[in-house]
């Protein structure tokens, strides 16, 4: 370098670069294969990801599975024949399987209890009848257990997807419109939080009778608090991010907006409540059916079952309590796998690593 | 023998979207009391080299091989007691966000105290004592009180005085900054690389400079090495970077960025974008926005040479300028013809000469 | 400059937010605003770029939202084609988001993760209707083509792209409702050097083809030097210069145009510019200085007449004046004895041993007194009354001079203040006149 430009001075600007032809780059034609392609493959969401993750994670198949099994052998058990009050196809047999040993009304009360025993599984053809063997009333209890799942599982489905229906609309709500609206909902969401649950539900059956629907309406009446409350949370935080200001900027409506950005974004850690939640819900029917404020005594809720069979149990007959309090057990286990699995899956921590931070956030 | 030797450094990150190749063969030294600047843009690779030195990887990434030897000792070889006594003791860290490098729970003053303890082994008063004189040398006013002032009591510019004083409290002999100052607005700016100048220069430590910003660059380095696709693609000192530039990346880089007086009507760009870490370009990683490309350019990867003789680079022993591209090494047949003109004082020798001018360096 | 009205013309526009009170205070009406925007009145042409500068906290992207009525200002009018759209309903508001839009800083915090490019760009014209079924997908192609990004990369999600793709699918999205204004809130910032050449290239190149007028709100001085028509320079909610870049560099007339312009660090290593150093920080907009906001730090800050001050000496003593008001001075902390200690304070407040005119030294020498006894209302107070500066009492307003327009004392005639080196000259600051117009 000549010495000339080793002098310093206060003029800016004066180094100028040419020559950099960008031109020349785009007109001729590519030098080699490599293309240069988006970050990765074909347009996968956010949901395609998780759901990739989610299958990695073995506990949590297994749990899926386990609950698919669960609902297949519940549906399968006994064949469904639509109730008369159907329209057309009143009384036609929907599901004509009979996966259960026995009928499980089948009662037979001369012979009362029988312990659990393999002899039928080693005759031809094989039954499982009386496997886990047969209660007070001598109703098999496989039989029972099989199809008192119905119940159980759908009690469990349909009480979280009610409580979605109803937290969900009144947390984003709240949400999104903040002010009054929100104190509003929040002071409800606080004084329901406030009873204690068993008093409730006594007030809902007491008032209404006991019956399927009327035990969903006391789990969902507290049921849709946490949804609310998660998703408030989360629309707090959405809504200031940017691209919310940018539809606003497009003059989207309020109600697009949640629809289309905010809700979206906001519905992982819900979804995880609601998952952990099934199992749960189906808890705490049973331990509404044990306090005997559940379904009919006659019912195979698993909940009733171990109910009716309080004092057997006491008294040295453990298959009438173990059979349904393991279902439950099973089932609870394997959503808890499944929840804890998609909670993981919709980490979003996990969508890239970041070099620049060196590896491990 | 110099104060810190990188040779050969390669680090691999194994994600699930395959290898990130995160730096190649990366050589280079810093002498006690120099001013190192690493420039690139964002996926360069050259946060990536910092946290290497400081042995901060950690899974998925892997430091596959090379030596980095601090004062002759190879770090990736010692043990963890060892690194945990030269990290803050003898190397010091400066991030770009000061807010999120400070404990919000301690006071300012308990951090840099801790520090002093934990290296020097000073009892409490003392400590203290050592940490309001580094507060003040930091240019932090009332030190003693603010010493017990919690982070967010201070403005942002603080805050970055603060952890230089942090890296300052244990007198190390290298402090990596990466973008300490990119954050921070301009005023401010000029404040931290002021101080960052005068700690440097009383205290003799080496800094090694991590920026995108040229103009942080030229005002404060004395070397500079360009990155692209984790591989240096130029290393020479500062003034040879801006006025005779000789990688076409560098060169590209130069004229892309606005700069204040000049009078040019569009901003020249460099077309397309770095390719992510993990599949790249063959032969020049560069070659596919590169104007000067050949086929030749495509089937081998040019190695760092020195741009006056072409032989391979040897960043460890020599400071002669040096670049990874095949114009160098001869087997380019057409021209790097672009330009570098000085306002005022005519053209400069261009760059394809053999035989060009030594390349002087004046003091600072 | 054409005599006819400007696309967009905002007039002494405010924007206060209350800053966090609680239930108490708000009972008390004692909250405090935060000045974001503090007044601001400028002009933007059809097809013309503004620049609007500043640092953090002067409120420039604030303005950007107000303008656009995305967050609703506290006062002032912003014309748009002339009309007042600041009292335009919801639904007239909404038609009228077909002619100005915003472009994001950080690319990827402005396009929903949830949806793919499609969705995105064809948001904007499912909410006005602009096009449908085929049509529709062309559109989005084209407008995707034009910002430069490949129109087979439609069904992708924004996270497989790049920071610099990311912003031009912002530009497309904004470009898809046919827009005359654009506020470009620091659009470049977020992006890597040569990723920043393509937008700005972009940018200027699609003002050149359609016509677009754009707010380009930065901190970037270099940057905002290549692409604006005319730049505006912002300290805490005011603007203290506007004028042309030519106006503006060569050389600035506002002190802190002045200062920020040296603070710039130059992509040349033998640049050795004079770097003006201000001291301290920007002061919070809850509680703003009186008067000219950047007294406080101005390095040309005016010196009352009836007094004898070098300017450093001046600017020294404002600075104890402003830090005893503030109470920011650690006496406690400066050890030494009576004598010893008013020399230490000095050096701690960088004021010289001994100022030039007599008068104005012992009137320093008691206010350090009080200053030691901690008696910094009485410091201040004393500082205040004998030294009058019309920096602190009154409000510059933004005047025009021959190159450009500035809000500074200095260039106000009823001052007659500051030449070039900083000493004052003729008549003392009228504080009789109330012809200075500020209001």
């Amino acid at each position: 370098m000549s010495s000339e430009t080793s002098q310093r001075t206060t003029e800016r600007g004066r180094i100028r670069v040419s020559g950099f032809d960008v031109d020349r780059v785009e007109s001729r034609e590519p030098l080699s294969s490599w293309e240069p392609d988006l970050q990765s493959e074909e347009g996968r969401g956010r949901l395609e990801y998780a759901w990739m993750r989610f299958k990695r994670n073995r506990l949590a198949l297994f749990g899926a599975a386990t609950i698919a099994f669960m609902v297949v052998v519940a549906v399968f058990s006994r064949p469904i024949q639509l109730p008369g009050s159907f329209p057309v196809l009143a009384g036609q047999t929907v599901q004509p399987f009979s996966l259960a040993p026995a009928d499980p009304a089948n009662q037979n009360v001369l012979t009362g209890y029988r312990s659990p025993t393999l002899e039928n599984v080693l005759t031809w053809p094989p039954t499982g009848l009386y496997l886990f063997g047969a209660d007070w009333a001598g109703r098999d209890i496989l039989s029972r257990v099989m199809y008192g799942g119905r119940w159980s599982l759908s009690i469990g489905f349909i009480a979280v997807a009610m409580a979605l229906l109803v937290g969900i609309p009144l947390g984003s709500v709240a949400g999104y419109y903040g002010g009054k609206v929100d104190e509003l909902i929040m002071r409800l969401v606080d004084m329901l939080y406030a009873f204690p649950f068993i008093v409730l539900a006594i007030a809902v059956i007491a008032v209404l009778g006991r019956g399927y629907w009327e035990m969903i309406l006391a789990l969902v009446v507290v049921g849709w608090l946490p949804y609310a409350r998660i998703i408030r949370g989360e629309i707090l935080s959405v809504k200031e991010n940017e691209y919310v200001t940018a539809a606003k900027a497009l003059g989207s409506r309020d109600r697009s907006i949640i629809v289309r950005h905010i809700l979206p974004n906001a519905m992982a850690p819900v979804i995880v409540q609601a998952t952990l939640s099934i199992g749960t819900t189906v808890l705490v029917a049973a331990a509404l059916g044990f306090i005997g404020l559940g379904l009919s005594p006659a019912s195979a809720e698993w909940g009733v079952m171990l109910n009716v069979e309080q004092d057997a149990i006491a008294r040295g007959r453990w298959w009438a309590g173990l059979f349904p309090g393991l279902a439950i057990f099973v089932f609870v286990m394997a959503i808890n796998l499944v929840g804890d699995g998609v909670r993981d899956a919709f980490d979003p921590q996990g969508d890239q690593t970041d070099t620049d931070t060196g590896g491990l956030r | 023998m110099a104060m810190l030797e990188v040779e050969d450094l390669n680090v691999r990150f194994y994600t699930d979207d395959g290898v990130v190749r995160a730096t190649n063969d990366l050589s280079y030294r810093i002498e006690a009391g120099e001013r190192f600047g690493v420039v690139g843009e964002s996926g360069a690779g050259k946060s990536v080299t910092s946290l290497a030195l400081m042995r901060l990887i950690d899974d998925p990434g892997v430091i596959e091989s090379g030596e980095i030897r601090f004062k002759g000792e190879n770090i990736l070889e010692m043990d963890e007691e060892e690194i945990r006594s030269l990290r803050g003791n003898e190397i010091a860290m400066i991030f770009q966000d000061a807010e999120t490098a400070l404990n919000p729970s301690y006071t300012v003053g308990e951090q840099i105290s801790e520090a002093i303890r934990f290296h020097l082994g000073l009892d409490e008063a003392a400590a203290r004592e050592r940490a309001i004189e580094t507060l003040e040398s930091v240019g932090i006013p009332s030190a003693a009180e603010r010493y017990s002032d919690y982070p967010h009591e201070f403005s942002g510019g603080m805050q970055q005085r603060v952890v230089i004083a942090i890296a300052l409290s244990c007198d190390p002999d290298l402090i990596i900054a990466d973008e300490p100052t990119t954050a921070l607005d301009v005023t401010i700016e000029a404040q931290i690389l002021e101080l960052l100048e005068e700690v440097a220069t009383e205290f003799d430590t080496a800094i090694q400079l991590i920026t995108h910003d040229l103009g942080v660059v030229a005002e404060f380095c004395d070397r500079v090495m360009v990155m692209y696709a984790g591989h240096p693609v130029e290393m020479a000192p500062v003034e040879d970077v801006y006025y005779d530039p000789q990688h076409p990346y560098t060169v590209g880089l130069m004229s892309s960025i606005p700069r204040i007086g000049d009078d040019r009507d569009r901003l020249q760009t460099i077309p397309g974008r770095m390719p992510d870490l993990i599949e790249m370009p063959p032969g020049c990683n560069f070659h596919p926005r590169c104007p000067y490309a050949e086929e030749s350019c495509t089937r081998m990867e040019p190695q760092l040479v020195d741009v006056e003789t072409g032989e391979p680079a040897d960043p460890i022993n020599s400071d002669a300028q040096t670049a990874a591209c095949l114009a160098h090494t001869g087997e380019l047949t057409g021209d790097l013809d672009y330009e570098v003109t000085v306002r005022g004082e005519g053209d400069l020798p261009g760059p394809d000469d053999a035989s060009g001018t030594s390349a002087g360096v004046s003091d600072r | 400059m054409s005599g006819s009205e400007p696309l967009l013309r905002v007039e002494g526009l405010e924007k206060y937010y209350t800053s966090e009170s609680d239930f108490i205070d708000r009972l008390l009406g004692r909250q405090k605003d935060v000045k974001a925007v503090d007044g601001v009145s400028l002009e933007i042409n059809e097809g013309e770029t503004l620049g609007l500068v500043g640092e953090s906290g002067c409120g420039k992207s604030t303005i950007g939202r107000s303008i656009l009525q995305l967050r609703e200002p506290t006062a002032g009018s912003v014309y748009f084609k002339g009309q007042d759209i600041t009292t335009l309903s919801d639904s007239e508001l909404r038609d009228l988001r077909k002619e100005m839009q915003i472009i994001f800083q950080n690319p990827r915090s402005s396009l929903n993760p949830r949806l793919t490019v499609n969705d995105i760009i064809g948001e904007a014209l499912d909410i006005h209707g602009i096009e449908g079924g085929v049509s529709r997908d062309a559109r989005i192609k084209e407008l995707l083509e034009r910002v430069g990004l490949n129109a087979s990369h439609a069904n992708r999600y924004p996270h497989e792209f790049s920071g610099g793709q990311l912003q031009r699918i912002g530009i497309a999205r904004a470009l898809a409702v046919d827009p005359d204004f654009i506020v470009c809130d620091e659009p470049v910032s977020a992006l890597d050097v040569s990723v920043q050449a393509q937008i700005l290239n972009l940018l200027e190149d699609l003002q050149d083809e359609l016509g677009i007028a754009y707010l380009f709100i930065a901190h970037d001085l270099s940057v905002v030097e290549h692409i604006a028509d005319e730049i505006a320079v912002m300290y805490l909610g005011k603007i203290a210069e506007i004028g042309t870049p030519e106006e503006l560099f060569a050389p600035p007339q506002h002190p802190y145009t002045e200062a920020l312009l040296s603070a710039i660090p130059e992509p040349d290593p033998l640049w050795e510019g004079d770097r003006i150093l201000l001291e301290g920080s920007v002061p919070s907009p809850i509680d703003p200085p009186s008067g000219c906001k950047f007294h406080t730090r101005c390095p040309r800050v005016i010196p009352p007449s009836d007094y004898d001050f070098e300017q450093e000496e001046w600017r020294a003593v404002m600075s104890l004046r402003h830090r005893a008001r503030e109470e920011d001075i650690a006496v406690e902390t400066v050890d030494a004895e009576e004598a010893t200690l008013m020399e230490a304070l000095r050096e701690e407040l960088d004021l010289p041993p001994s100022l030039t005119d007599p008068d104005a030294e012992q009137v320093v020498q008691e206010a350090l007194r009080s200053v030691a006894d901690e008696e910094f209302a009485d410091a201040e107070a004393l500082l205040s009354e004998t030294f009058e500066t019309p920096c602190s009492t009154d409000e510059p307003v933004l005047r025009q001079t021959d190159a450009g327009r500035v809000a500074c004392h200095l260039f106000d005639p009823a001052y007659e203040g500051g030449t070039d080196d900083g000493t004052t000259t003729g008549d003392g600051p009228a504080a009789e006149s109330a012809a200075s117009g500020d209001d």
